[in-house]
């Protein structure tokens, strides 16, 4: 069942931002694109595990700022042809409010 | 996804490079828009034919060099009609009609057919064992022959011939090679390098019969020899004729198409019939025809975009070069060198060595450049060819190649055939000979930027570009696919850098969406490469109107502080001109103390760089070095990082101007300024230039008399001294000049480049013209650089540490405590 967990309005993540949620499995990175929409992935790219939440957001992807791997927002994916994917949680918006399931096999991880 | 019924249909007749590669482009741009029927006479998938000759030579097999195999089709939901020829467009129904007699309807044509080899019409041409050389086909029959008979001739000494001569001579025949001129492949090499070429093959064993006119080919039921001119015979079991290609454009010219010597195209590659396109070596663009693969892929590309309905490219043709693919010789051709009265030539002849270089040039750019022996460079010369680059500035040193200029990078490897696969090419990624030629090999790779998306390769400080293409161009064999002669600013635009600096000021656009819809950005938000660019543009252009927008900056520029592989950041307190205090020290040491900083480091820069401070301290740790009267040192941005200094006339006995309070002057004027890349700035007291000044991107050196100031230079990843500007008398006209040369490059560099390659591509003498001797223009670029200081002398930490900007940035948005 998802348990969903309020983390704060949506105005707090800046537009083509992002923001941390710090769980004791690790941070999430919290994403919001230029229509408002919100994803949640683990804070490590596949890569080198440099932190997504510091990276650009372009359209619904972000580049990591350590060697520019380019992650799928809505599926953790490294764009081709980079491999590799990042664990993705849960996340929406109601009524201004932004609302996360953590994944725990993903948060232990 | 559309019903197949409601898409519209797409026919391509030719199943080869140039037609599946503009398929491979639509499909990239858009997938759904077409049911795609591709027809072609040859019973294959679609191959790399640029690799029959390896083939031939038994370097590689068939397999090796399919491009796309019937799987592909399938994956893709194209009708493959392998083995059915079209013989005829009916335009008014919008028809094909199939050998069988089969009428296909189409709504867009595409005709990539490509080019036949040339038969001379000899006496005997038809007889068995006289073929040409253009498909798998002649391939195979020319390796059967290899076992079954002993000698060949190869009818024409060009790029063709001469790799066919050498494959068929691997196969164990006796080969003589009959060409009509007295040079070798004249229509890429001068004289002197057609020599060298045909010295080295002769010594391999082949036999050169020239010049020499074919008369006719002898026998009755198969060839069995052939007559020159001069009445001389050579018995012959095999004729390989490869004297040239004919586009084949006979299909067209039938359905009323207009051709002259090809398919005449638009520059969106559509024939007079607008819902007919045409690619490739059938096609003849702006009077040109091509035979090699990098223009089709050009072309494949803007026919694609045209298909998909994004009608932003135009082709504007190719500048081409060459490299023969005969294991062990090292060939290059670019460009026009057939000599003329307004050209120049450059020549370097080293007989004992093999190595012969001719650089033409014309207009201070090189127009050309034929390479034997030492090929290295060729890409080099060809990057500056094709960027127009005016090179009077290199021109000494300009035929001992990139290296020489120290601008070959830091490998100072040369030669890419004689390397090993263990051996490193990229040294940012690690990544060797082997991976790059295996991901070629393998991942069917023909691009610089194919290479760098699947390898990492050259993608990260670039200073093996030159390397990566020598391999491209060692493992194709042949051309690969070079960029187009203007880069774009990013993959999001066609347009570049130039393009985009210029729109902005003419359409006064003041913010990145504006930019992206005028100028048809491709992608929503565009990229992290044309974000921050953008962003910088903007800035430089609109000093105190244009809102800095953090999310289009990296994210050192956005915290002002240096990310760290563990996501961790550095921190460097600005020390004008390289001075501290006791009490600056102290406070550093006290901070270093305070928040548990693992590591201080001096810098290259005279600094000092307190490693692995946590994010979230950081604005803390700016308070306290605010506290003591510390401010951002800058050391993450593209903008003014550091002045580098001696003590000069205040203490040393050599100094002859005061070095130190000149370096601290120009920090205090210049800092906060964004420009295109980072700049580093060095001031020394005297000639013996302790503070190096003349490898930094503007640097003076004090004399007696006045102050020379110097610019231009590099010590990263290439290393380059400075050129020299100019020198002036006093130091209020030292800073006039650095300031207004460094404002110039801010409205002109383009992001990333670093002053000296900006110096490079525009000119020493474009930029002296404008900085030293236009005093009014000095004056007025001073005058802009001032204005924009008052809106950027803002210390970044003080903002943060206490006024709050941006305090969200470095707080988390929530702290769970999960069950």
């Amino acid at each position: 069942m998802t348990q969903w967990i309020e983390i704060g309005a949506l105005t707090d993540i800046p537009r083509l931002g992002s923001r941390v949620v710090r769980t004791p499995g690790g941070n999430i990175a919290v994403f919001r694109t230029e229509s408002d929409e919100v994803f949640a992935l683990d804070d490590r790219c596949p890569h080198k595990g440099g932190p997504l939440s510091q990276g650009i957001v372009h359209n619904k992807r972000v580049t990591c700022p350590l060697h520019n791997f380019v992650i799928e927002l809505a599926s953790g994916q490294a764009v081709a042809p980079d491999e590799g994917c990042t664990h993705t949680h849960p996340a929406k918006v109601e009524n201004g409010v932004v609302w996360l399931s953590v994944r725990q096999a993903a948060a232990v991880s | 996804m559309l019903d197949k019924v409601t898409k519209q249909k797409l026919v391509v007749i030719g199943n080869g490079m140039a037609g599946i590669r503009t398929v491979e482009a639509l499909l990239e741009r858009a997938p759904d828009l077409y049911d795609i029927t591709v027809f072609g006479s040859e019973p294959y998938g679609n191959y790399n034919r640029i690799l029959l000759s390896p083939v031939l030579a038994g370097e590689k097999t068939v397999d090796d060099i399919m491009l796309n195999t019937v799987d592909w089709y399938e994956d893709n939901n194209i009708t493959l009609r392998k083995g059915e020829t079209i013989t005829m467009i009916d335009r008014r129904t919008c028809e094909v009609v199939t050998e069988a007699g089969e009428r296909v309807p189409y709504d867009r044509l595409l005709i990539a057919t490509g080019s036949n080899p040339i038969m001379l019409p000899l006496p005997g041409k038809d007889l068995p064992g006289v073929i040409g050389f253009r498909d798998i086909y002649d391939v195979d029959r020319m390796i059967k022959a290899s076992t079954d008979y002993r000698n060949a001739v190869v009818i024409g000494g060009g790029l063709l011939g001469l790799e066919a001569a050498n494959g068929l001579m691997k196969r164990g025949m006796n080969v003589t090679v009959v060409h009509l001129l007295d040079t070798l492949m004249e229509r890429q090499l001068d004289p002197v390098a057609g020599g060298l070429l045909r010295k080295s093959l002769e010594e391999r064993g082949m036999v050169f019969k020239m010049p020499a006119q074919t008369q006719a080919i002898l026998g009755e039921d198969r060839v069995t020899g052939v007559r020159f001119g001069d009445g001389t015979e050579l018995p012959a079991d095999l004729v390989v004729m490869a004297v040239g290609i004919r586009p084949n454009f006979e299909l067209a010219k039938k359905a009323g198409l207009y051709c002259e010597r090809g398919i005449v195209v638009s520059d969106t590659m559509q024939t007079y019939d607008g819902r007919i396109y045409a690619v490739g070596e059938c096609v003849q663009h702006r009077r040109q025809t091509y035979g090699l693969v990098a223009p089709l892929f050009d072309q494949a590309k803007v026919c694609a975009n045209h298909l998909a309905m994004k009608g932003f490219a135009t082709y504007d043709g190719s500048v081409t070069s060459t490299k023969l693919k005969v294991t062990g010789i090292d060939l290059f051709s670019a460009g026009d060198f057939a000599p003329g009265p307004d050209k120049e030539e450059i020549v370097l002849q080293d007989a004992n060595r093999g190595v012969y270089k001719r650089i033409i040039l014309k207009d201070k750019k090189i127009v050309g450049a034929v390479l034997y022996g030492d090929t290295i460079d060729g890409p080099w010369y060809f990057q500056h060819l094709r960027d127009g680059t005016d090179v009077s500035h290199m021109r000494e040193r300009l035929v001992f190649g990139a290296a020489n200029l120290g601008d070959g990078g830091v490998s100072g490897q040369s030669s890419v055939a004689a390397m090993s696969d263990e051996t490193e090419i990229c040294g940012c990624n690690g990544v060797c000979k082997g991976a790059i030629v295996k991901a070629i090999s393998e991942k069917k790779l023909f691009t610089l930027d194919d290479v760098r998306a699947h390898t990492k390769a050259s993608s990260s400080c670039g200073s093996c570009t030159g390397l990566v293409e020598q391999v491209l161009a060692f493992t194709l064999g042949g051309d690969y696919s070079a960029a187009p002669k203007v880069k774009p600013l990013c993959k999001c635009t066609d347009h570049s850098h130039d393009d985009v600096r210029r729109v902005i000021v003419e359409q006064q656009l003041k913010t990145i969406p504006a930019v992206m819809r005028f100028m048809e950005w491709k992608t929503l938000n565009g990229c992290h490469s044309c974000r921050p660019a953008l962003n910088y543009y903007l800035l430089a252009t609109w000093p105190g109107e244009y809102r800095d927008d953090q999310q289009s900056r990296f994210i050192n520029e956005r915290v002002h502080a240096n990310i760290q592989k563990d996501g961790t950041y550095s921190v460097v307190p600005r020390m004008w001109g390289g001075v501290t205090t006791p009490s600056e020290l102290r406070a550093i040491a006290d901070v270093a103390e305070k928040f548990n900083i693992p590591t201080v480091k001096v810098t290259g820069g005279q600094r000092i760089d307190l490693l692995g401070v946590k994010k979230e301290d950081l604005p803390a740790v700016w308070a306290d070095l605010n506290d003591a009267g510390m401010v951002s040192g800058h050391a993450y941005a593209k903008g003014l990082r550091t002045v580098k200094t001696c003590v000069g006339s205040e203490w040393c006995r050599f100094g002859t101007q005061d070095s130190t309070g000149l370096g601290v002057k120009l920090e205090k004027f210049m800092w906060g300024s964004w420009t295109p890349a980072k700049v580093k700035l060095g001031v020394s007291g005297c000639p013996r230039n302790c503070a190096e000044a003349t490898c930094k991107d503007v640097g003076v050196v004090c004399v007696d008399s006045g102050y020379e100031i110097h610019f231009a230079g590099a010590a990263g990843l290439h290393i380059k001294g400075t050129e020299f500007l100019t020198k002036v008398e006093t130091e209020d006209e030292c800073l006039e000049v650095i300031v207004a040369l460094t404002q110039l490059y801010r409205e002109e560099g383009w992001y990333l480049e670093r002053m000296y390659k900006w110096c490079d591509r525009v000119g020493l003498e474009q930029i002296r013209k404008r900085v030293v001797d236009d005093v009014a223009n000095r004056k007025a670029l001073f005058a802009r650089f001032g204005y924009s200081q008052q809106f950027a002398q803002t210390d970044p930490w003080a903002e943060r540490a206490s006024r709050g900007v941006d305090r969200n940035e470095f707080a988390p948005l929530a702290e769970l405590e999960l069950a």
